[in-house]
């Protein structure tokens, strides 16, 4: 499902106009992606949670030439799936599984 | 940042009532929740993709009591972020 998509499913679904949509679907991931910008955590109850993740210098290497090169410590967001959405991912493989 | 704060966001940059902008952020994250319920990915650009990926199974073990465990087959779902969403996380700015 691509955002186009989702705006479109979520208009029809609810009687708002695609570009009001569009408005509140944009809105919803640039608040999110804002706080973390921030440093704050975003807890969405039944779906996940947000969060910053450090990640520490260390040397790499470039895989063409070999050469080592110092990557920086740099912050990454991160993703934890909540309970309801982990055991709604699984569920659906469970299932599956018993019918073949 | 809880749910309450995005609706209010929603509220006020969609000029939408409380009640309306609730339902619409409400929506928003049960289509996607389906969607990765059916195994669909959800690609939203700058932001980043949301896909479910099959785990084998692997022997698992409690990091309290050391004790070995079967961690059985299942689906998880993954995020990797965009490349906006990474570039103002690590630069602390949107």
């Amino acid at each position: 499902m691509t955002k186009a998509e989702l705006v479109e499913r979520v208009a029809n679904q609810i009687n708002l106009t695609k570009k009001q949509t569009e408005v509140v679907v944009n809105t919803v991931f640039s608040s999110i992606t804002e706080s973390l910008a921030e440093g704050k955590k975003v807890e969405l109850r039944g779906f996940g949670s947000f969060r910053i993740r450090q990640r520490n210098a260390r040397v790499g290497r470039n895989p063409k030439s070999g050469q080592k090169v110092e990557v920086p410590s740099k912050k990454v967001p991160f993703f934890k799936a909540g309970k309801e959405l982990r055991e709604l991912v699984d569920k659906h493989e469970k299932a599956q599984e018993v019918e073949s | 940042m809880t749910k309450q704060d995005i609706i209010n966001q929603v509220s006020s940059r969609a000029s939408l009532s409380r009640a309306k902008a609730e339902e619409a952020v409400e929506t928003v994250i049960e289509l996607i929740k389906e969607s990765l319920g059916h195994g669909e990915p959800v690609i939203l650009r700058r932001f980043g993709t949301f896909q479910v990926r099959a785990k084998t199974k692997r022997i698992g073990r409690n990091p309290k009591t050391g004790e070995e465990a079967e961690i059985s087959a299942r689906k998880v779902v993954r995020f990797k972020s965009g490349k906006f969403f990474k570039q103002v996380v690590d630069e602390g700015k949107a």
